[in-house]
């Protein structure tokens, strides 16, 4: 095989992840009461278009999640050997992005460096000037090229966009053609934005992204289009492996406190007595310690861990995958304590009504009464609480970056990106680029998410409910 | 009320024990002496000579919780347990792993510290009842849903960027206040306009959306109904009747927080350079300095305790409804 698969820790639990969100999304087709408020959702534009952003990044976040080893070159034997750095499929896609690195810094779009530099001509003469970029811009003779390379460039890619979108728009009429219908009376029934869920506006997005994608992936071949970093790597490359991170500290901290949460809520409110002294007692405690310095804290400790037994890691990829499931285990600990509150305060409502009554007196077991009359019934708290964690969680990964207890230093997030554009903010020129990909980046996520959240919790909030 | 908030402290022991006991565990089971020695002396090329004069120099050289050597009571007093860990209790936060007093430069630093955190707080509240209540005024408008949509843009953008922002803009590009630094005195002015500035301004967006809500959720109750029936203007409606009765969960909500002013902000304060609790934590979390992140918190959490209690207590006297029990 030319290559290994290789399944690090949180490549393995977003796949679950992934797993548990199709086997929720079926169980939620099959029943009409968690359909309504779902179609609520979708009937909102604003949540749509969000949705298809988030969309995006999950995608790319799935490609850069399933990793492999190449093949280095085979023994004498014919074992094969493989090379010790893990590659994601993104990686595999942008490897254009990722082998063209630079000496140092350069603006985006730049042809030239950063920095002066001593350049030695053939004739023997020495000149300070900026020296031209390896792969940036490398095909044009001189910068007066340069404007019109670009435009034209981006045409073609914008051309390329619309066509495909186009051609995209064309399907979805196929398919949405009612029978007796014309291709051009469905295209305007999309057009005036007709029907439940506004496919306008999610077409439209769909658009706008796909142009954007073909620009930068065209214009990306030849230029550096968020600039270089101090390493000479590319900055929108980083950006775009940044978005696993994000992702990975917004889904999988909920998904490992959930159970938890879950249970000790549910429990304590319906248990009652020494039961809910015993989980009141330990969230109490829990939550009193300052977030940061729990973490700090635990962090601290783990890194002891790692220098104390290097030897149980055998690439800095596995060590970084550590940290950063360890970043969500201790991250899910400290945020548990509010969804467990909200699960026990539902509970003691819940536990009195006469529904759960009639099944104990039943002869249900205190097991199913939680699992199956509980349980369903604070679903919607869960729910709401999940999308709503997941952006303050993206944020507050940029800020644990800037005191040091974030992910491991060599892996990409956003939060890295900004604490070292942080120093190059004091340069002359000032260095902005890596700061503005990482403010783009991170910018849209959370916005996204915080405007298709705000539509679930309006949906299925009942208290909102009108 | 003076037994009421009796019981409160004595139900807060309990919980001080238990965060006591975590970061015990969590300081010196989880990492052994050695090892933070190791980490300090540099892992590869330390003596065993050195470890055990580093950790003798700390006091990390008695055993965790059970001295057997040592005659009667000292068995349990001469350990790590009572003189690192319940020594926090009475405030006696012992020394830094870099040998300085840690309640002197506590005490020292809570004042920097108290000199953004407090102003941010109360600019801060006032800044997001305003809008929030300019938000209810119009609700319904196309200024009500520009606004929430502001407000939620500016939840999205992360603190960092608020501060590295301002200081770019107010701070290179306008030359208003100096990029960073601490003064004493009245001095000290000119350095705390733009850390809170910045402070203020990335803590509207969610405030204010909140707010927002409890003002929307007093607006449509009958007595609101019942004053303008008696011909009232939207305005003294507002101001009179809506106004006092939103307060009781935006007080509520923001009492819990006033204790912890004095251990400051983390971001601002190494990014403006005060010398106040926050910058000292990062200060401490960086150089790995485990004393310092062990009295912080527990500091914290003793804080954010009192915080709690003040809640209740805030409760029963801005809310006439709410009696003690």
């Amino acid at each position: 095989m030319p290559f290994q698969i290789e399944i690090l820790w949180t490549d393995f639990l977003i796949f679950v992840l992934m797993g548990s969100i199709l086997a929720f999304g079926v169980y939620t087709l099959r029943h009409e009461h968690l359909r309504v408020p779902w179609r609520q959702v979708a009937r909102r534009p604003l949540a749509m278009a969000s949705l298809v952003i988030l969309c995006a990044y999950v995608v790319i976040g799935l490609m850069d999640s399933i990793h492999y080893r190449p093949l280095q070159d085979r023994q004498n034997s014919g074992e094969p050997v493989y090379s010790n750095v893990e590659l994601s499929l993104l990686d595999k896609v942008a490897m254009p992005l990722r082998a063209r690195t630079e000496k140092t810094y350069s603006a985006p779009f730049a042809m030239q460096a950063y920095t002066k530099e001593t350049v030695e001509y053939p004739d023997g003469r020495h000149a300070r000037e900026y020296p031209r970029l390896l792969y940036g811009g490398a095909h044009l003779k001189n910068e007066a090229e340069r404007g019109g390379d670009i435009a034209s460039r981006a045409g073609t890619a914008t051309l390329a966009g619309l066509g495909f979108w186009l051609l995209l728009v064309g399907g979805f009429l196929l398919i949405r053609q009612k029978r007796e219908e014309t291709l051009a009376q469905a295209a305007g029934r999309l057009m005036r934005g007709e029907g439940d869920i506004p496919w306008r506006t999610v077409l439209i997005t769909v658009g706008i992204l796909i142009m954007l994608a073909t620009n930068a992936g065209y214009l990306s071949l030849t230029y550096h289009i968020f600039g270089t970093d101090q390493a000479g790597q590319d900055v929108f490359y980083k950006s775009l492996k940044s978005i696993r991170t994000g992702l990975v500290i917004g889904t999988l901290t909920t998904l490992v406190m959930l159970p938890f949460a879950a249970l000790f809520g549910i429990m304590a409110g319906y248990f009652r007595g020494w039961v809910d002294d015993v989980i009141q007692y330990v969230y109490t405690t829990l939550s009193s310690i300052p977030g940061v310095l729990l973490i700090a804290a635990a962090i601290l400790s783990l890194q002891l861990y790692i220098e104390t037994n290097p030897e149980s890691f055998t690439s800095t990829t596995q060590r970084a995958d550590t940290r950063l499931l360890f970043l969500c285990l201790i991250l899910g600990v400290t945020s548990w304590t509010s969804l467990c509150r909200l699960l026990r305060g539902e509970t003691l409502k819940l536990r009195e009504v006469d529904f759960i009554q009639a099944a104990r007196a039943l002869g249900a077991s205190h097991a199913t009464v939680m699992a199956r009359h509980i349980l369903p019934n604070v679903m919607h708290i869960i729910l709401i609480t999940v999308v709503l964690d997941f952006s303050g969680l993206v944020l507050a990964e940029a800020v644990l970056a800037y005191v040091g207890v974030g992910v491991d230093p060599t892996m990409n997030s956003w939060g890295n990106m900004i604490v070292s554009a942080r120093l190059e903010m004091a340069r002359e020129p000032i260095v902005w680029w890596s700061l503005t990909a990482a403010f783009v980046f991170m910018f849209a996520l959370v916005l996204a998410a915080n405007l298709f959240s705000d539509a679930v919790r309006d949906a299925f909030d009942p208290r909102l409910r009108k | 009320m003076i037994g009421y908030i009796i019981r409160r402290v004595t139900y807060a022991i309990p919980i001080l024990i238990g965060v006591n006991l975590l970061t015990f565990v969590l300081f010196f089971f989880v990492n052994s002496p050695d090892d933070m020695a190791r980490l300090h002396l540099g892992v590869k090329r330390v003596t065993p000579e050195a470890i055990v004069k580093w950790k003798e120099d700390r006091g990390y050289d008695k055993p965790l919780l059970y001295h057997g050597s040592k005659p009667g009571m000292e068995k349990l007093t001469d350990t790590i347990f009572v003189r690192h860990s319940l020594k926090l209790f009475v405030f006696d936060f012992g020394r830094s792993d870099q040998g300085r007093d840690i309640g002197y430069d506590i005490s020292q630093r809570m004042w920097p510290s108290l000199a953004i955190a407090l102003p941010i707080f109360i600019v801060g509240i006032f800044v997001q009842i305003t809008f929030a209540m300019l938000l209810a005024f119009f609700r319904g408008s196309y200024l009500d849903t520009s606004g929430v949509v502001l407000c939620v843009a500016m939840m999205s953008i992360s603190s960092l960027f608020y501060v590295i922002g301002g200081q770019y803009l107010l701070s290179l590009l306008l030359r208003l206040w100096p990029i960073s630094g601490y003064d004493v005195g009245w001095d000290a002015i000119k350095f705390l306009v733009l850390p809170i500035i910045v402070g203020v301004i990335s803590g509207i967006g969610a405030s204010t959306r909140l707010y927002r809500t409890f003002f929307l959720e007093e607006i449509n109750k009958d007595y609101v109904r019942t004053a303008r029936a008696k011909g009232l203007s939207e305005l003294r409606v507002l101001f009179r009747h809506v106004l006092k009765n939103a307060m009781i969960p935006i007080l509520t909500g923001v009492v819990v927080v006033i204790p912890l002013l004095f251990t400051g902000s983390l971001i601002l304060e190494s990014f403006f350079s005060i010398p106040g609790l926050g910058s000292y934590t990062i200060d401490a979390i960086h150089s790995q300095d485990f004393a310092i992140v062990r009295a912080m918190v527990f500091l914290g959490s003793v804080l954010y305790i009192v915080g709690l209690i003040l809640t209740d207590i805030t409760y029963t006297l801005v809310d006439p409804r709410v009696r003690f029990e």
